[in-house]
């Protein structure tokens, strides 16, 4: 079969930006099975695979590449399969130009893309969605129980993995829906919620039981999962949930929301849709402070919810936006303003209404790297000036929940707040239980998660039938 | 899903329910609350655990109709089923060392009162029970609050019931009689809860309130119920609903409760017309 040697990508059929930027459908439509098969004969399928070493699930990637080149789509979702849960997802929220893409042979000439492997991924994940009517394989029962605590992508990763085993696998979790941040943070227009319940659904076909509206810590401790209900081991994957706000004056205005609180009104209580239950303010003019992918996803909900003018004010340059590139090209494609170099000070308040009337900002400058390996911002004396703005979001970052760590005598975590897990198994200090995600890694990415996930899985299944022997 | 099994109407506005929630009703602490769905799709609202049968397997609820959910919640029967029911959330009320216990109720926050009263009870605690109606109409839990208290005081604004006045000179009335309380406990509407606080200050009493701010996750993970306690950020989910009174913002706590009142009227008028549509 001839290689296809383009040097760029096929571009990804988009919602126009203008359309868009007023509506919550999903901004990249996916590639037909033209463009699919037309992009996956880039891949000149190279001895030494470098991205497949560069996914942390390590997926075989030039193999399901090759099965979309013939056309074979449903085989290329079983070579995924092997090593992925949730590829639809992953396809979608990925940041695949610092993984599997990022040292892609295509992509290292100067001028030239690498292979789409996520739009691939993508192309795949819903191709199976649509045209597979078969039933999921339901494996035997092996009689051994595991509690997975939370539903986000670790935790249905590492679910998913061990029902395949045999595993009695119940995940517990604390809202009401399944799906963690792919369901209370990540924004429709990014990744639908169809697609998320699909893999939930998925796994209930796996026979994994899911236990919404359950916090543990509160209602059942990891003890007690252990000792009255028989669970021989358990999964911590609670996420870095706690928001951080920033300690200035004026955050506690009417006006001044936590991304996490912004992202949950509009995401998982649909506070969008006309004549939904949930309130959320229709701001005119928005601040998002802050400069990562939730920072992006807040801003252009934000915008989509009917404000004029969004605003990203974040310390440092635009080199150091800590957000994926595609986010933020999106988010300058759909209006959104960046304002970088600024540094918020005070946010300031309607005396009257007790409501956000502005927020002042310091202009910064960038010294020397910091512990990070970042320049650092300095405030430019006397460079204040005011951001006219109704509302406020703040998406500094998040810490893992304490709920678990609080009720849980024995289990280690570190001075953030973070379980500590040894590598790659998630082991704890607590026998039997394992943790991984953002609960032990703080706020990082989806397929990270789902890597933690599936190494624990492993881990579980080798003590569970280590200690049955 | 999660069954009602019993609806009692304790006055106009004010409804009990006791509904299904075998976990709940095994952990819940009097102090502790619930976050409830009503039908799929709708909001999340929190609501203080009055009571547990933990052989029933039940918790029980009071809620007042103020908004589109409560109204919503006010129309289900025994039998209906809750969409979600979640808890119990929050710390449970500290008392340890207070064995003399004055427990103040505003309005429908006597709802939370009572399991306070209960639990001081149950503890071993001297608990003297106040609380305030605006009138003898509005007047709810009498009869469960004299069992849950050594002493019991009825206010009312207007005097149609107990003893005239608010429930803070119902309280001075008791110091200046020479009661010695080691704590007040208040719980109703914030600006209660802020004059209970001043009269404790007066005579070096300490006070602890317990703060109803929005809330949707009710798990830490919003940051949506934050309030300033001694200058510092709390969330009332996790590290309350309890708080040293002579710390906490209250004036900040008002202005933050407002923020989507002209949401919640507009939500309220809409389905009240829904519903008198149905009845048509």
């Amino acid at each position: 079969m001839p290689f296809n040697m383009r040097p760029t990508k096929n571009p990804m059929p988009s919602q126009e930006p203008n359309v868009r930027n007023k509506n919550f459908k999903e901004v990249a439509l996916g590639y037909t099975e033209e463009m699919a098969i037309d992009e996956a004969k880039r891949c000149l399928n190279c001895r030494n695979k470098p991205c497949v070493a560069h996914c942390p699930v390590n997926i075989d990637i030039p193999a399901f590449i090759a099965k979309v080149a013939e056309g074979k789509f449903e085989e290329a979702y079983e070579v995924i399969a092997e090593s992925s849960s949730l590829p639809a997802v992953c396809g979608r929220v990925c940041p695949q130009e610092t993984q599997c893409e990022m040292k892609c042979t295509r992509g290292i000439k100067k001028g030239s893309e690498p292979v789409a492997i996520g739009r691939l991924e993508r192309f795949v994940a819903d191709y199976h969605n649509e045209h597979f009517k078969g039933e999921a394989k339901k494996v035997p029962s092996n009689g051994h129980k595991v509690a997975v605590i939370g539903s986000g992508p670790s935790g249905l990763t590492c679910a998913g993995d061990l029902a395949k085993k045999g595993y009695d696998v119940t995940i517990f979790e604390a809202l009401h829906l399944a799906g963690g941040v792919l369901v209370y943070g990540i924004p429709e227009f990014r990744l639908p919620k169809t697609i998320v319940q699909k893999e939930v659904d998925g796994l209930k076909a796996l026979g994994v039981k899911v236990e919404t509206n359950m916090v543990i810590g509160k209602v059942i401790t990891i003890d007690e999962l252990q000792t009255e209900y028989g669970f021989e081991a358990i999964f911590v994957g609670s996420g870095a949930g706690l928001p951080r706000f920033m300690g200035i004056p004026g955050e506690n205005l009417k006006g001044v929301y936590s991304a996490n609180e912004f992202l949950t009104r509009t995401n998982l209580m649909k506070a969008y849709k006309t004549g939904a239950d949930t309130p959320i303010e229709h701001a005119k003019k928005v601040a998002v402070i802050g400069g990562g992918n939730v920072a992006m996803d807040a801003a252009r909900c934000a915008k989509r919810l009917g404000a004029e003018e969004v605003h990203i004010v974040y310390r440092r340059s635009e080199e150091e936006l800590p957000a994926r590139k595609e986010e933020v090209e999106h988010a300058k494609e759909e209006g959104i303003i960046f304002d970088l170099l600024n540094n918020p000070a005070e946010i300031l308040e309607n005396p009257e209404t007790h409501l956000v009337s502005g927020l002042k900002v310091v202009k910064q400058q960038l010294g020397e790297p910091d512990a990070s390996g970042r320049r650092r911002p300095e405030p430019i004396p006397g460079s204040d000036w005011v951001l006219d703005v109704d509302c406020v979001i703040i998406a500094i970052g998040t810490s893992p929940n304490p709920l678990i760590k609080n009720t849980t005598k024995g289990l280690e975590t570190n001075a953030h707040g973070c379980i500590i897990a040894e590598e790659p198994t998630g082991k704890t200090s607590r026998d039997g239980v394992y943790a991984g995600g953002d609960a032990v890694t703080g706020a990082a990415t989806v397929i990270l998660a789902m890597g933690a996930g599936k190494n624990a899985a492993k881990a579980i299944d080798e003590y569970i039938q280590a200690k049955a022997k | 899903m999660y069954k009602i099994v019993k609806k009692e109407v304790l006055n106009p506005t004010v409804t009990l329910m006791e509904v299904e929630a075998p976990f709940v009703a095994k952990k819940a602490k009097a102090g502790q609350f619930i976050i409830l769905i009503v039908d799929e799709g709708g909001e999340r609202i929190p609501l203080t655990v009055a009571g547990t049968d933990e052989k029933r397997g039940t918790v029980e609820i009071i809620f007042q109709v103020v908004g589109a959910t409560t109204l919503k919640l006010n129309h289900k029967e025994v039998g209906d089923k809750l969409y979600a029911f979640v808890g119990p959330l929050g710390e449970p009320t500290k008392m340890d060392g207070i064995n003399r216990v004055c427990v103040i109720g505003g309005g429908v926050g006597c709802a939370i009162a009572l399991p306070i009263s209960r639990g001081f009870k149950a503890h071993g605690s001297h608990v003297t029970s106040i609380v305030g109606f605006r009138n003898k109409d509005l007047v709810i839990l009498e009869k469960e609050f004299t069992a849950a208290s050594d002493e019991f005081v009825m206010m009312s604004d207007d005097g149609s019931i107990g003893k005239k006045g608010v429930v803070t000179v119902g309280l001075e009335d008791l110091i200046k009689e020479g009661k010695q309380f080691d704590e007040v406990f208040a719980v109703g509407p914030i600006i209660m809860m802020k004059f209970v606080v001043q009269t404790c200050k007066k005579y070096n009493i300490p006070c602890v309130v317990s703060m109803n701010p929005l809330m949707i996750d009710g798990t830490g993970m919003c940051g949506c119920c934050r309030i300033t306690v001694g200058g510092k950020t709390k969330f009332a989910c996790v590290d309350g609903p309890d708080f040293d009174g002579y710390e906490v913002d209250f004036d900040e706590a008002m202005s933050r409760n407002t923020m989507y009142r002209d949401f919640e009227r507009k939500a309220y008028d809409e389905t009240c017309n829904l519903f008198k549509k149905e009845v048509k």
